[in-house]
């Protein structure tokens, strides 16, 4: 199993490498040229040619790569542009919130898609597998900030059970700093209160993200029960008279969820592409609305900060994915 | 005489297709009696299978049971509900062996995990032990003695290891150990040495033998081989296309087939064939069936009468059954 985690691990690196090189890149390719972004409108071409320097754009390329590797190394993404505050900062403050959000959707999907896929596969084509497939398909039709407003409407404006936007509530203190997730720094600091109170801001953006994920997963994980209800083992089992509960929620279940992990995986960085638009409606104190202003003001140390970042835990999850995936079937654990 | 372990009487059984019912099984009649091994003998697609599937109550979606009856130990499974199945017959009272040893273990378990679980649901607990972990011991220790039994090699450290780390015969053996971990009296094998090579097939035929006498089982065995039936074999029962043609002493109906059916089969075994002519025609579907014999299309003593109406079994030797219009009319002494 070391070796396994071991190899994973250093196949990453390739990629991680490709992510560096793309972003080092794109940001020279596009069109809006940082310089005279940041110049101003009625910048003389001296004063373009100054910032220029400044950056780093007027040496060569590979001069500016190897800079730019070592700044990645060290996570110094330079300053913003527009706030003047180191772009490190800004996603050490931004980050978590975005992860809290990311990584509770993620788990929603995934304790209610597995479980709700499976049903539907053992009642194919019977109600609840249809009613399933009707729902599925509407979780990844619906437009987030479609349902993230009826939502609010609804919990929020008309039945007043959950907060509206925010991630705690003004009236509360917020807990000591320490991890940044706003559930764990309040517990660790025993604030029952505020944990209560973050729980129920998180419900509504959670819900939300999470809903073309949730489909997504009960999709596959239907699909991969289905297929192995076909299998031999199956019937074999049966035969010897394992109890129906066991045969699916233990024998089958492991066998199919192999795809839907790596849904998971793959669903990870959807996720932090609809963060911007949950975090936008929520008002959410997140990378996602920071990362739409960036893009906006074409602040590209602020791009490329986050792009890495991101590429980084995208990277991470997946590895644990994979490793995971060992964890389930032992087969994979001696190929890799 | 006492009664036979396992008595399968005028079952007809259909299943619902997209293209209409199908007549799966039609008047099947068999008689497995105590401490014997019974060969249930037919080509691929006669209803074999689906005859098994229906004494353990696993049959597919869409499969009815049209008539007839199962008496396992004086008691009808058809009349059992699948948790009463579940709970005392299947995997307590009935073993069963795979035809695929490499499809029928789950890979993503280890075969102790997977053999334990089976023994936990349905093994009995032996007087004076008392307490899950005392029982899960025992369990272990038992399947640890019946792995060496079946010859599996360092039987402990075999629990801990996954399917596809075991050689084909390996899991067979794994599979038989399976079978006979919760002491049941029935043991049904379906094919069990199809998958295997020739080797390794005669080792499990042998093992096999040797279990049914010791461990005080009986066995139906699935085939297709007659070779395979001559070797294990106490008695044996033909199907053809849904229905029992034959069945008898093994002895008496190898050397002495009554029904055209078994005569035809038999000439086309490798061993005996004089040339591999096979049989004329094909197996009819059984979505249209013939009223009558379903042999009578390809059968070449077959006369009108055949088509019609159902054959009657008819005894033409000591325990000897045929279900034959020929056999019916001719005279006893014949």
């Amino acid at each position: 199993m070391l070796r396994f985690i071991l190899r994973r691990v250093l196949l990453a690196i390739p990629s991680l490498f490709g992510l560096l090189v793309l972003t080092f890149f794109l940001v020279r390719v596009v069109p809006a040229d940082p310089a005279t972004a940041l110049a101003g409108e009625n910048a003389t071409p001296a004063q373009i040619a100054a910032i220029r320097h400044e950056y780093g754009f007027d040496q060569p390329l590979y001069k500016q790569f190897v800079v730019y590797l070592g700044q990645v190394a060290r996570f110094d993404f330079g300053e913003s542009a527009y706030s003047r505050r180191p772009v490190s900062l800004d996603i050490k403050q931004r980050l978590p919130a975005t992860l809290e959000l990311t990584i509770t959707s993620l788990l929603l999907g995934t304790f209610l898609g597995i479980p709700l896929g499976t049903i539907a596969a053992v009642y194919h084509n019977r109600w609840p597998d249809i009613t399933l497939r009707i729902l599925s398909v509407a979780g990844v039709a619906i437009a987030a900030f479609w349902f993230a407003i009826e939502l609010q409407l609804l919990f929020s404006m008309e039945l007043d059970w959950l907060p509206l936007r925010g991630r705690l509530s003004s009236s509360m203190d917020a807990p000591p700093l320490v991890t940044g997730f706003m559930l764990i720094d309040s517990l660790l600091a025993g604030r029952w209160d505020a944990f209560t109170d973050t729980l129920h801001h998180l419900i509504l953006p959670a819900m939300t993200l999470s809903l073309g994920g949730l489909a997504t997963i009960a999709r596959f994980t239907r699909a991969g029960v289905l297929e192995t209800l076909q299998r031999d083992f199956v019937t074999y089992a049966r035969a010897q008279g394992v109890p129906s509960r066991v045969l699916i929620w233990k024998y089958v279940l492991k066998n199919s969820i192999v795809a839907a992990l790596t849904q998971i995986g793959l669903l990870f960085g959807g996720l932090i592409a609809g963060a911007v638009v949950v975090e936008t409606i929520f008002d959410w104190p997140g990378i996602g609305f920071y990362t739409v202003q960036a893009i906006l003001t074409a602040d590209y140390k602020v791009i490329l900060g986050v792009t890495v970042v991101i590429g980084v835990i995208y990277a991470a999850v997946n590895i644990l994915v994979d490793l995971i995936h060992g964890l389930v079937d032992p087969r994979l654990r001696e190929q890799l | 005489m006492s009664a036979p372990l396992l008595d399968i009487q005028t079952m007809r059984l259909s299943v619902k297709t997209d293209e209409g019912m199908a007549q799966i099984l039609d008047h099947v009649a068999l008689t497995l009696p105590r401490g014997r091994i019974l060969g249930l003998v037919g080509e691929s697609g006669c209803g074999k299978s689906t005859l098994v599937r229906a004494v353990l109550g696993i049959l597919p979606r869409g499969a009815t049971v049209d008539s007839g009856h199962i008496l396992f130990e004086n008691e009808d499974l058809l009349r059992l509900s699948e948790q009463e199945l579940a709970k005392r017959i299947r995997g307590s009272r009935i073993g069963f062996i795979p035809q695929d040893p490499y499809l029928a273990l789950n890979p993503v378990f280890t075969v102790g995990d997977q053999l334990l679980s089976v023994m936990r649901w349905h093994a009995p607990a032996p007087p004076g032990v008392t307490g899950r972990r005392a029982r899960m011991r025992h369990h272990r220790e038992r399947l640890v003695e019946l792995l060496r039994r079946v010859q599996i090699p360092e039987p402990e450290a075999v629990l801990d290891r996954y399917p596809h780390q075991f050689s084909g015969g390996q899991r067979q053996r794994l599979m038989i150990a399976g079978a006979l971990a919760c002491s049941p009296r029935l043991v049904i094998a379906d094919e069990p040495t199809t998958a295997l090579d020739v080797t390794t097939q005669l080792q499990i035929l042998k093992l096999l033998k040797s279990l049914v006498a010791e461990f005080d089982i009986s066995m139906l065995f699935v085939t297709h081989d007659f070779g395979v039936v001559a070797q294990l074999c106490d008695d044996i029962t033909v199907m053809y296309a849904g229905q029992t043609v034959e069945s008898g002493p093994t002895a008496a109906v190898l050397a002495d087939p009554q029904h055209p059916y078994t005569q035809a089969l038999l000439a086309c075994h490798p061993d005996r064939a004089q040339s591999l002519l096979g049989i004329p025609g094909r197996v009819p579907s059984p979505l249209n069936a013939p009223p009558g014999c379903r042999y009578a299309p390809r059968c070449p003593h077959a006369i009108d009468d055949c088509t019609r109406r159902a054959p009657h079994f008819a005894e033409t030797g000591a325990g000897h059954l045929v279900n034959c219009r020929l056999a019916e009319t001719q005279p006893e002494a014949a």
